[in-house]
């Protein structure tokens, strides 16, 4: 069985996503095909190394669709001999792309894969290919499906996370992202994004809101109040499932929850063999990755059994990671994740998250790995773990440590 | 003899006319289906024939499906009913179909109320015209038995309305005067009512044939608002199940089916959504709880007020055309107001004329409403209050044929009024008391004609509720009954009658659902999980809300003259404890502006107290859900078959119906015997004595139970259990 090394890891700046985002004007395709081509000349590896391109997508429709990830492989310098695979896991398919790349290695399929994914929220709306789970009656009613910014809210309700307490994360996740980007952390792996001509179109993430203190927060409303108590009444299907709770406390709002963002990420990934013929240095290794499933309403609880599951699998425990990403989806998915660990604040999400820079969805996953490896290498530290939630009640782990 | 009749007018116009004989009021029945496809066959195919219109020969044009013929569908099939109810309602959409795509155009003339499959076959003309009657009614109420539109109404109406405008038609089943109707929609035409046939002839014989095709026979058509797919549209299902799924907490499995053949039949070409509507309609059908809820709401709700239970000695009597009302309170102005509208004239009494006053400016209050609301015209309005006269004289009861006294609950003023009523009143008059918690039969020693005397126990608030106990006390005679019965059916309630015994039926079960959420708040379970339990079983209010509603005050002092009468043997000393710390805490309820719920000033429920958790002392335990609403339904379910054995209730169709409509007994279960019935009567009676054993004696299966288990019986009989299912 051979190990997965992860050699290279790169990822555009996030743009704003709407119609005046950054990259509001670059095609997912595009952006993709940047992707793979820094990644390939980066690693000056031959146009056919690779034996697939796995690239996680939250809304395969429209340029999304159609299998994205074969149009990017075919648009950028990789050969043609290089299929692509789409997948969809929606907010963790950038990670399980990096995970089933792995798995594939392991099981001796291949030597390299480019795995990563994109998300152009600006373009294609979250929610635009549909969801049978959210209109068709025979789930909805049955599972009792909320939407995200509901379940987040119920689980600041069931663990007790007040508007105060969300608030001071999202303060937190600011500071923490701008301090990063002064000291340059992300330089290593930010691709900027320029035209057909060389010319600069993004080079820095453009959500940040390094100014954002508890005052301008409280100031915001809570976002989903009134589709959880007035129309249609979210709240009183969530509460089916949590009858011991009298109301939902709404406490998330733009500013506690993540961006929504544009951006493309990629890793190169592959066995110690191919590394050695390409004369490229392994940077990590994929210890393990776990997925799950759990409670559809409260939907955005995976990490906690995710994490348990990925450690089980690397046979750790919670204090021999160093380092953790916990996507920062909503401040009380974080919150809930240092509540139920006891971890220390101080080693998770160190240079912010998704609430200062923003989600592209497909992407955020390859996102937060790549930037949890840069962390390692820059505090020489050993194991790191990332996790993300997911919608419909899902979450994805993966531990790395470096070699 | 037909149900429909056919005349070819000199006009060419066909008219097919519903006009079933021997009843007042058209259903659709299997024999009237084909002979109404044999007459538009003999129109659509005559020559002379230009077009058709279908209408009725009476002020009504239909009540909606006969539910028998489900049953005899059903039947017919045998061991596979899913096939032969699913075959049958394709017989009926095949039949719709042939109107709706005959090139010749086809109207519908509406002269009055039109429910359920009358609507939805208007719904498959090409042109719907109603007469203009404030008085008639329109809608499709099958959700209130349990079903939802299944002869193509639900499908008709989404693709002409539009899934935001159709789901409260389809989801909530109200049922609308014809203005309002017009105004979502639903009829394209409203007239005087004496011109609805000249008018549809009119139609007919001027419509081009793009009026004879329907917009979803069109290439390209899209639902209005769009489907689940569209941009808004997905929101707008999401939102629609979401909505659903809170107000039904999930039990009402015909809500959900609707809303499925809605959502499954938007994504598919009109005849596929027909049948996927009849695969949902045959599932809901063969559901237990629509099998129960047609049976209490519809079948046996029928036969109640037809009257099942009617002494048989005494003939059908004249109309009540004078009652007189002993106080003029909340209830008093409430009984005044509903006979009013039933065309009766009201003697309104109070010891304060101011009083008596305030008593018809409430009733006044409500007519204007209805006014307002287009359901009742202004010239009948102006008549209903002129038919109460307000006073303090007794002598105004000289010519009533009924009086109900409605004083405040104090035994002594009670039998004064009484005694007084009954002097001044004929000896023909019967006179009840509308107590709630006194026995009739000590109220009965105040008369000097006891057989004349009887409990007619209204409940609040008396214009909305649908239930009136009729309680015959020792001496209470048929006579009397049999006017109580047919005053009840009158003035548009349903009567249930029962024999007096404390707190009758239904305060005798609803009294224990109060206290077993007092009971758990004081063994310190959560709150706000005692209310979404009772919610989740399908209890319309929670325990501590409709203690709020009744007032604590109420609840507590009939706690206390019950542990009077029982002495030691009462039971409920916890429920007790609570409801004095509730007073002692100055919180009485939601008139008081504080109970276990907080108010606003304008007297809207905000949230739980949150000074509840320190009525239970510090205890705090998290039952199983599945427990707490066990007991919360156990305790009502137990107690009212002990009501069943005690002779108290006589019918266990009243026992349903009581409970459904005077209490909201988990309506889609079709009431407590039915619900012990789908609960199996084995699991009931173990279930009960787990209970038992964990909390007490109030658990305790009656005999009845053991009995029954033991001989493998069950309360009801399949609903196609008689012939040859």
């Amino acid at each position: 069985m051979s190990d997965a090394y992860i050699f290279d890891s790169v990822r555009t700046p996030r743009g704003r996503g709407r119609a005046d985002g950054g990259l509001h004007e670059v095609t997912a395709l595009r952006l993709s095909a940047l992707v793979l081509d820094a990644l390939r000349n980066r690693c000056e590896i031959a146009p056919d190394a690779i034996e697939d391109v796995i690239w996680g997508n939250a809304t395969q429709v429209g340029e999304q669709g159609g299998c994205l990830a074969r149009s990017a492989a075919l648009a950028s310098g990789f050969a043609d001999t290089v299929p692509g695979l789409s997948i969809n896991r929606f907010c963790a398919s950038g990670l399980e792309a990096v995970n089933l790349a792995a798995a594939q290695l392991r099981a001796g399929l291949g030597e390299a894969y480019v795995a990563g994914g994109v998300e152009m929220l600006s373009r294609v709306p979250i929610g635009s290919d549909g969801a049978a789970i959210a209109v068709d009656p025979t789930l909805a009613m049955e599972k009792c499906l909320v939407p995200q910014g509901i379940a987040a809210d119920l689980i600041a309700t069931l663990h007790g996370f007040g508007r105060e307490d969300v608030d001071a994360y999202a303060v937190q996740s600011q500071q923490r992202a701008a301090a990063a980007w002064e000291d340059g952390r992300f330089h290593k792996s930010v691709v900027p994004v320029r035209d057909i001509n060389g010319l600069m179109i993004l080079d820095r993430d453009e959500h940040m809101r390094p100014e954002t203190d508890m005052a301008a927060l409280a100031a915001l409303k809570p976002a989903f109040r009134e589709q959880g108590e007035g129309m249609p009444g979210f709240d009183a299907v969530a509460l089916m499932r949590y009858p011991q709770l009298e109301r939902v406390n709404h406490v998330h709002h733009a500013g506690n929850s993540s961006g929504i963002t544009d951006g493309a990420a990629g890793m190169l990934i592959g066995t110690r063999a191919f590394g050695e013929r390409y004369g490229l240095r392994p940077r990590a290794r994929i210890r393990a990755t776990a997925r799950v499933g759990t409670d559809p309403t409260i939907m955005l609880t995976g990490p906690v059994p995710a994490t348990r599951r990925a450690l089980e699998a690397a046979g750790m425990e919670i204090g021999d990671i160093d380092l953790f990403e916990v996507n920062e989806a909503f401040s009380a998915v974080v919150l809930h994740f240092l509540q139920a660990f006891g971890a220390d604040p101080e080693r998770v999400n160190v240079n912010g998250g998704a609430i200062a820079m923003g989600h592209p969805l497909g992407a955020t996953g390859t996102m937060i790995l790549g930037t949890l490896l840069d962390e390692l290498e820059r505090r020489d530290a050993a194991t790191g773990l990332a996790v993300l939630c997911v919608a419909t009640g899902m979450g994805a782990a993966t531990v790395i440590e470096r070699v | 003899m037909s149900d429909f009749h056919y005349r070819l007018g000199k006009d060419g116009v066909a008219v097919i006319t519903w006009d079933m004989a021997a009843r007042s009021m058209n259903v659709m029945t299997l024999a009237g289906l084909e002979d109404l496809d044999a007459l538009i066959g003999i129109a659509l195919d005559e020559p002379e024939a230009k077009g058709v219109v279908i209408t009725s020969g009476k002020p009504d044009f239909a009540g909606g499906m006969d539910l028998g013929a489900l049953v005899a569908l059903r039947q017919q099939a045998g061991g596979f009913p899913a096939q032969g109810l699913f075959e049958g309602l394709m017989r009926i959409h095949r039949l719709f179909r042939r109107i709706e795509q005959a090139e010749k155009p086809v109207a519908a003339a509406l002269p009055g109320t039109t429910a359920g499959i009358g609507l939805e076959l208007a719904l498959a003309c090409h042109h719907i015209i109603a007469a203009d009657r404030a008085e008639a009614r329109i809608g499709l109420p099958e959700i209130k038995v349990g079903l939802f539109p299944g002869a193509g109404g639900t499908t008709r109406l989404v693709r002409k309305l539009g899934l935001l405008a159709a789901a409260p038609l389809l989801l909530e089943g109200g049922m609308l005067p014809p203005r309002a109707v017009k105004s979502l929609g639903v009829v394209d035409d409203l007239t005087p009512p004496e011109a609805v046939l000249e008018t549809a002839r009119d139609w007919v014989l001027a419509a081009g044939p793009d009026e004879i095709t329907k917009p979803w026979d069109r290439k390209r058509h899209r639902i209005p608002g769009g489907g689940p797919y569209s941009r808004e549209g997905f929101e707008l299902f999401a939102g629609a199940a979401a909505m659903v799924n809170g107000r039904t907490q999930g039990v009402y499995p015909a809500a959900r089916a609707a809303l499925s053949a809605i959502y499954e039949g938007a994504l598919v070409p009109f005849d596929t959504a027909l049948r996927i509507e009849a695969r949902w309609f045959v599932n809901t059908l063969l559901h237990p709880s629509a099998e129960a809820m047609i049976r209490t709401l519809f079948l046996d709700k029928q036969a109640i007020e037809k009257g099942a239970r009617r002494p048989a000695t005494h003939p059908v009597g004249k109309p009540v055309k004078r009652l007189g009302v002993l106080g003029a309170g909340m209830m008093g102005a409430g009984i005044a107001h509903v006979a009013a509208r039933a065309g009766v004239e009201v003697a309104l009494l109070d010891a304060d004329a101011e009083a008596a006053e305030r008593g018809k400016a409430a009733s006044a209050r409500l007519t204007e409403q209805a006014a307002r609301r287009g359901s009742l015209n202004p010239g009948a309005a102006e008549a209903v209050q002129d038919r109460i006269t307000p006073g303090t004289d007794y002598t105004a009861l000289a010519d009533c044929d009924l009086i109900i006294e409605a004083v405040p609950e104090d035994p002594g003023l009670k039998a004064r009024v009484l005694a007084q009523a009954e002097a001044a009143a004929g000896p023909d008059c019967v006179i009840a008391s509308n107590t709630s918690t006194l026995p009739i039969t000590d109220l009965a020693r105040a008369l000097q004609r006891p057989g004349r005397f009887l409990g007619l126990h209204f409940f609040s608030p008396v214009e909305k509720m649908l239930l009136i106990e009729v309680i015959r006390a020792g001496e209470s005679g048929d006579a009397a009954v049999a006017r109580a019965l047919d005053f009840a059916g009158q003035i548009g309630k349903t009567p249930i009658l029962v024999r007096d015994a404390r707190f009758f039926y239904a305060n005798r079960c609803i009294i224990p659902y109060l206290h077993e959420g007092l009971r758990l708040l004081d063994e310190g379970v959560a709150p706000a999980l005692i209310e979404n339990a009772a919610r989740l079983t399908g209890m319309p209010v929670g325990p501590l809300q409709l203690l709020d509603e009744v007032s604590i005050e109420l609840a507590a002092g009939i706690a206390r003259a019950t542990r009077a009468a029982m002495g030691a043997r009462y039971p409920d000393a916890a429920a007790d404890r609570i409801l004095s710390a509730m007073l002692d805490a100055g919180r009485a309820g939601r008139k008081a502006g504080a109970g276990f719920y907080d108010y606003d000033t304008r007297g809207k429920r905000q949230g739980l107290w949150p000074g509840l958790a320190e009525l239970a002392g510090g205890a705090r335990v998290d039952p199983d859900l599945a427990e707490v609403k066990d007991r919360l339904l156990f305790v009502q379910a137990l107690e009212a078959v002990r009501a069943l054995e005690d002779g108290v209730l006589e019918d266990i169709r009243e026992g349903n119906l009581g409970a459904v409509l005077g209490w909201g007994f988990a309506p889609w279960s079709g009431g407590p015997f039915s619900w012990l019935d789908m609960q199996g009567i084995d699991t009931a009676l173990a279930r009960s004595e787990t209970l038992q054993a964990t909390h007490g004696p109030r658990f305790t299966p009656p005999k009845l139970l053991h009995d029954m288990a033991r001989d493998g019986r069950q309360f009801h009989a399949p609903l196609a259990g008689q012939g040859a299912a």
